[in-house]
C-alpha cells in the first residue's frame, strides 16, 4: 500500500490482493495524511489489484463517508472487469467516480 | 462428460487474517483439477474469502480460534464449508441481509453474504449464539461453459 499526494488528492496505491489482512491499517495511515494535509479527495488506485472481495467495498464506503465530513469526495481508477463488477453488484460506483486513468480522477 | 469421482481435503488453521490469503490459494489448488473457468475460480476464490474472514473477524473478533475448512469435489459439484467455533450470529436473516454489519469501525460493507451467494449456487448459514458458525457452498464446475467462457 503506497500513499501519494497529488496536488490537494490523496491517491491511495492499492495493493495486488485486496482483502481484510491487507487493508489492515488503512483507514489509521489514511486519517494521518487527512490530519496532516488538506485533502479534497481520495483517489484510489486498482490498477495492480488483481484480487478483491468486500472489503474492497468497505474501503471504498468507509472513505466516501469521512469525505462526505468535510466536503471532500472519492474517485477511482485502474479497475479491471472483475473488480468493475463488483463495484456494479454493490451499487458504490454512485458513490464514487469511476474512472479510465490516473489524470481523469484527480481533483485539479 | 467427466468421470464421478469423490475427492475431498481439510484445511485447519488458526484464525489470523493471513490465512484469509492461504486459504484462498488452498482452495483454488484443489478445484484446479475441475478445470473451471478463470471466471469460475474468481468467484470460488472470493466467496472462501467472504467466509474466511466472517470467521476471523466477527466469529472470534480477532482473538484465536481455530476455523475449518472442507473441500469436497463430486462430479462437477464443488462443495466448501468453512466452519468456526466463535461467537455465532444471533440473527442469521439479519446477518445475511446486504449492506447489514455489526462493524463498529464502519470499515466492513456487509456484503460478504451477498456475495458467497452471487458467486456460489447455494449457500446455508448454520449458527446460533456461542455455537460457532458453518457456512456451506456449493458451485458446479462447468455450468457456465456454454456461455464461451471457457
Amino acid at each position: 500500500m503506497e500513499y501519494e499526494l497529488i496536488g490537494k488528492n490523496l491517491v491511495i496505491h492499492l495493493p495486488e490482493e485486496l482483502d481484510h489482512h491487507s487493508c489492515g491499517t488503512l483507514k489509521q495511515d489514511t486519517e494521518e495524511c487527512l490530519r496532516s494535509y488538506d485533502i479534497r479527495r481520495i483517489v484510489l488506485d486498482f490498477s495492480a489489484v488483481n484480487f478483491m472481495d468486500s472489503t474492497g467495498i468497505g474501503v471504498i464506503l468507509g472513505r466516501y463517508k469521512r469525505m462526505q465530513e468535510t466536503g471532500g469526495d472519492v474517485a477511482l481508477y485502474g479497475a479491471g472487469r472483475r473488480i468493475r463488477r463488483l463495484l456494479r453488484m454493490s451499487g458504490i460506483e454512485k458513490l464514487a467516480a469511476v474512472c479510465e486513468e490516473e489524470a481523469d480522477a484527480l481533483k485539479r | 462428460m467427466r468421470e464421478e469421482q469423490r475427492e475431498k481435503m481439510t484445511l485447519t488453521m488458526e484464525s489470523r487474517s493471513r490465512n484469509e490469503a492461504f486459504a484462498r490459494a488452498v482452495v483454488a489448488a484443489f478445484v484446479a483439477r475441475l478445470d473451471p473457468t478463470l471466471e469460475e475460480l474468481e468467484d470460488i476464490r472470493t466467496a472462501v474469502s467472504e467466509a474466511v474472514t466472517n470467521a476471523v473477524v466477527h466469529g472470534y473478533r480477532d482473538r484465536e480460534g481455530e476455523i475449518r475448512l472442507l473441500a469436497e469435489i463430486e462430479g462437477d459439484l464443488l462443495t466448501l464449508e468453512i466452519q468456526d467455533w466463535g461467537v455465532g450470529i444471533p440473527d442469521i436473516e439479519k446477518a445475511m441481509e446486504p449492506l447489514f454489519t455489526t462493524c463498529p469501525e464502519g470499515e466492513r460493507s456487509g456484503m460478504g453474504f451477498s456475495f458467497m451467494e452471487a458467486f456460489m449456487d447455494s449457500l446455508q448459514v448454520i449458527s446460533a449464539p456461542d455455537q460457532g458458525t458453518t457456512i456451506r457452498m456449493e458451485k458446479k464446475i462447468g455450468a457456465g461453459e456454454d456461455n464461451g467462457n471457457g
